[in-house]
């Protein structure tokens, strides 16, 4: 069959002890916490999850949670199965087994119940290029039935430093202004799940770092909970209360930030990172 | 009551989307009526011309004119349907799509729309136009004409149901058959020749079309004015059967790209 260790198969949840704490000392480890009832709480909810494209195994085992208003990051190097689980966590791609709930709906089988309380922006993804930025706006706050749809997307504007890019087509756009226009387009709906891939790829420092900070401030105001994909280390650092890096489709390591520097007794999240994706114990 | 308007809301951005894309963009708006224009004016001429040698055309003024504009309700349904789909490949906008509350049967919804809307204003352009070249107008059918028409945009719909499907499923690298994919049934469809010229065997492939119905049920119409109500319905039990079956390829379609991650890796 796969080459997936998946002991998980949709069976039934198995209440078994429970171990959700996400705050520094909370993950020793290799170590997969187990799940319980408490997991409500969480925003996000990933258990055993595996995706096997042709035989190769894409995720094999991952299990996270995401507590509801936390900023977390999935950190791994290219093809570790970030944007995989990201997709999974939309609805957009099938696991081959394993269990996914977000705002407590399960995204295989109910995902319509949550998308429209959540968002996501990639750089895999575009706007429509002939648009003009305000048109591409409005039809997102239509499609996400937000009300008072001008007067939301005037405030974004505003937060965003957009006013004199509404009226210009989405194609003419630099990279970090069609950045911006795509955090604009992800807080249309007031999400409360916040999914992002890559968020600064492709930036300079100035504009990175300016999305890095409207993206804080979103957070701090809505209590939203955030979950980014990225392999900038510098960025999960700052934004994110918990990481958990992915190496080859599992789940290698997990903690604070703070936390997996003491644990690898290393200065920065960077040599964390490659004393992971070099096999260096910790 | 609310998901209702709701989903109205998101069929309605659609629509606005696509319009907002005609606004922009003038080569699109001329796109919608220059080959239906093209096509009216070729067979108004050979229409003028045959009509002089030979008493079959002859008994009905402006037969070819009405075949190639009917034809081209069907090929601008399914290009309706599919294009627009094409449009959303070609921005990379899928993926973003498919992560708001948007229904499929909302996407389907607003896709036929755009559909209608595209062949209203492309067909009548040029419905219009052999009204003032050649004196022909293609509404002295009167009400056969509503049937004729919404069979054949429905059976473009179910085609262009499978060309989205197959697309999806293969990449932008089967785009061409957004185009070409229709003109494998043009020959049997008996629009500019009875199905009975057809060799035997053919003839019940083509007569199992919904269009060869049609183009019957016209030609019944306009040479001896009488309706086919037998036409008519085979036509519409067809169209039910395609459209079921065209709706079933994409609803597998979309199970495979949500298998595949095909909505965040679309390309050739």
């Amino acid at each position: 069959m796969y080459a997936c260790n998946c002991p998980y198969n949709w069976g039934p949840v198995q209440k078994t002890a429970v171990h959700i704490e996400t705050r520094e000392n909370s993950f020793p480890g290799l170590i997969v916490p187990e799940y319980g009832e408490s997991m409500s709480e969480a925003a996000i909810e990933v258990r055993h999850l595996c995706k096997v494209y042709d035989g190769v195994t894409a995720l094999d085992d991952v299990s996270f949670t995401v507590p509801r208003g936390k900023i977390s990051a999935l950190l791994g190097g290219n093809g570790a199965g970030k944007t995989t689980t990201l997709a999974i966590l939309l609805g957009l791609l099938l696991p081959t087994s394993g269990e996914v709930k977000v705002l407590g709906e399960d995204m295989v089988r109910h995902r319509y119940r949550a998308l429209g309380r959540m968002n996501f922006t990639s750089p895999y993804v575009d706007l429509p290029h002939r648009l003009t930025v305000w048109e591409n706006l409005d039809i997102y706050a239509r499609l996400y039935n937000v009300s008072r749809r001008k007067q939301r997307i005037h405030e974004l504007s505003e937060l965003l430093d957009l006013g004199v890019l509404l009226r210009r087509p989405s194609g003419s756009l630099s990279s970090g202004q069609k950045t911006r226009i795509a955090l604009a387009k992800s807080l249309l709906n007031h999400p409360e799940v916040l999914l992002m891939d890559e968020p600064t790829a492709s930036l300079d420092p100035d504009s990175a770092e300016r999305i890095r900070g409207y993206l804080q401030d979103y957070q701090q105001r809505s209590g939203a909970t955030v979950l980014l994909a990225s392999h900038n280390m510098m960025e999960v650092e700052r934004l994110c209360d918990e990481i958990h890096i992915l190496k080859q489709g599992r789940i290698a390591a997990r903690g604070t930030p703070r936390s997996l520097l003491r644990q690898y007794g290393r200065q920065t999240l960077e040599e964390v990172f490659i004393d992971i994706a070099r096999g260096q114990p910790a | 009551m609310k998901g209702v308007i709701s989903s109205a809301e998101r069929i309605n951005a659609l629509i606005i989307r696509y319009l907002y894309l005609l606004r922009g963009s003038w080569p699109r708006v001329i796109e919608l009526a220059y080959w239906p224009t093209v096509q009216m004016i070729l067979w108004g001429l050979i229409n003028r011309f045959l009509a002089g040698h030979s008493d079959w055309i002859a008994q009905a003024a402006g037969l070819f004119i009405a075949a190639v504009l009917l034809w081209d309700v069907l090929f601008r349904a399914q290009l309706g349907v599919s294009v627009v789909f094409l449009e959303e490949m070609w921005s990379r906008n899928l993926g973003q799509l498919f992560v708001t509350p948007l229904r499929p049967w909302e996407w389907l919804t607003a896709l036929m729309a755009i559909s209608l809307l595209r062949t209203l204003v492309g067909v009548g352009a040029a419905a219009g136009l052999a009204i003032v070249l050649y004196r022909y107008s293609i509404f002295t059918m009167g009400l056969p004409l509503i049937a004729f028409f919404f069979n054949l945009l429905v059976m473009g719909w179910s085609i262009g149901l499978v060309v989205i499907a197959l697309i999806l499923r293969y990449g932008l690298g089967a785009e061409g058959l957004a185009w070409a994919l229709i003109f494998a049934i043009a020959p049997i469809s008996g629009i500019y020749y009875p199905v009975s010229v057809l060799p035997g065997w053919l003839q019940p492939v083509a007569l199992a079309l919904p269009s060869s119905h049609v183009f019957e049920g016209m030609r019944i119409l306009m040479i001896e004015h009488t309706f086919s109500w037998h036409h008519l319905q085979w036509a519409i039990g067809l169209n039910i059967g395609y459209l079921l079956l065209g709706s079933l390829v994409l609803m597998w379609s979309f199970h495979v790209a949500r298998q595949r991650n095909l909505f965040l890796q679309l390309g050739e």
